[in-house]
């Protein structure tokens, strides 16, 4: 088939014209779509835990109990199935750096809560193969535990020994269930939340609650009039290993 | 040519053997078809989505739940009916509307001959709820 010029013109103006219709139409169609929404407010869930204050009660463990009774955490007798949501180590584990021969004689055993961190930038999330852990908008770093795999990445990449494996069934292990939180299964990595249940409802963490010297403060980082904020202003805090460029959200005020 | 008798009826025992799962089931069909004796709940007449729907998507629903509610944050569930719901399993399924999951669920899933669901190994029934103190 011979083409004359006259129609080769007309077909290539007739594609011209398509090709400029759709991008119009795709133009005037995206500008219609644009979402409408404001920014979210930022919002970082951060949390201080009072040294001091902590050690008015001698061997309190309300906190723990709170935090453990909320999310049918199990207790297990042999250490190597300890599940740990919050818990305590001496003084000297946690800031091995932060003392001298001679203050070591009085802080060194003195017993200091740890928790998952809920870090900035968290190690476990950038190894979780199966995106089964993240953090969230609101910073804190949560489990999918349907996803999880039980590969224990995670567990390896955490620098602060905040996540646990359930190596076998939790269930007989818990004494009274909070039906409202579910148990774990064999084979999943688990750790503290934030009380994301809690906060969804519009309460504070547990253990924050049951804190009787109040030595748990619970709070919006990014929010300058915080009572978290206030407290980080108005005493000298510090993170567990800031040096590794995690971002903790957990603060000790010493 | 004198085996043909035994040829033919080794075929026909071969191909009887081979379709005993078709002429058995068409022997039974009444047994077959018969719904499984599932326990409907008793105190409420309405699920969170017609019953049809459920009964062949809510493994979808429960899961459209579950990613919406881990992921999402987003916990409750608009019904076509306008009523909301929270995407809780244990509080809006289990303890609230079906007390005995065996005798709803695990008789579907028997009947179906779907394996049992792994949604208990975490999420509480009302056995487990009812371990928790009051």
């Amino acid at each position: 088939m011979k083409i004359t010029r006259k129609d080769f013109l007309r077909l290539s103006g007739l594609g011209f014209l398509a090709v400029a219709g759709r991008k119009a139409v795709r133009a005037v169609a995206e500008r219609s779509f644009v979402p409408s929404t404001p920014p979210a407010k930022p919002v970082r869930w951060g949390m201080a835990f009072d040294l001091d204050k902590c050690r008015h009660k001698d061997g309190c463990n309300r906190c723990i109990q709170a935090c453990h009774s909320t999310h049918n955490v199990p207790q297990f007798a042999d250490r190597a199935h300890e599940i740990k949501w919050i818990w305590k180590e001496p003084f000297q584990n946690v800031f091995p750096a932060a003392q001298t021969d001679y203050t070591r004689e009085f802080y060194g055993n003195l017993p200091v809560l740890l928790a998952c961190n809920h870090c900035d930038d968290p190690p476990c999330q950038d190894v979780c193969p199966v995106d089964a852990t993240w953090r969230r908008d609101d910073g804190v770093v949560t489990i999918d535990f349907h996803r999880c795999i039980g590969c224990r990445y995670c567990m390896a990449a955490c620098p602060y020994g905040a996540r646990s494996f359930n190596w076998q069934d939790p269930r007989p292990a818990i004494a009274t269930v909070n039906p409202d939180f579910p148990t774990r299964t064999k084979g999943v990595v688990e750790k503290c939340n934030f009380c994301e249940e809690r906060l969804a409802k519009g309460h504070g963490p547990a253990c924050a609650e049951s804190c009787e010297e109040k030595a748990i403060v619970f709070g919006d980082l990014e929010k300058p009039d915080s009572e978290l904020r206030q407290v980080l202003r108005s005493r000298f805090a510090v993170q567990r290993k800031p040096e590794l460029g995690t971002g903790p959200s957990v603060y000790y005020v010493v | 040519m004198s085996d043909r008798p035994l040829i033919v009826a080794g075929l026909t025992l071969f191909v009887g053997l081979v379709s005993t799962p078709i002429w058995h089931g068409a022997l039974n069909r009444e047994a077959a078809l018969a719904a499984p004796p599932i326990k409907l709940p008793a105190q409420e007449k309405q699920c969170v989505a017609p019953a049809l729907y459920m009964r062949s998507s809510h493994m979808q629903l429960l899961e459209q739940w579950r990613n919406e509610a881990v992921r999402d944050g987003r916990r409750q569930f608009v019904a076509l009916n306008g009523e909301t719901y929270n995407k809780d399993l244990t509080r809006t399924c289990l303890t609230g509307c079906h007390t005995d999951r065996k005798e709803f669920c695990g008789r579907c899933h028997d009947y179906a001959g779907v394996a049992d669901p792994n949604c208990w190994n975490c999420h509480n029934d009302s056995q487990m709820a009812s371990r928790s103190t009051p």
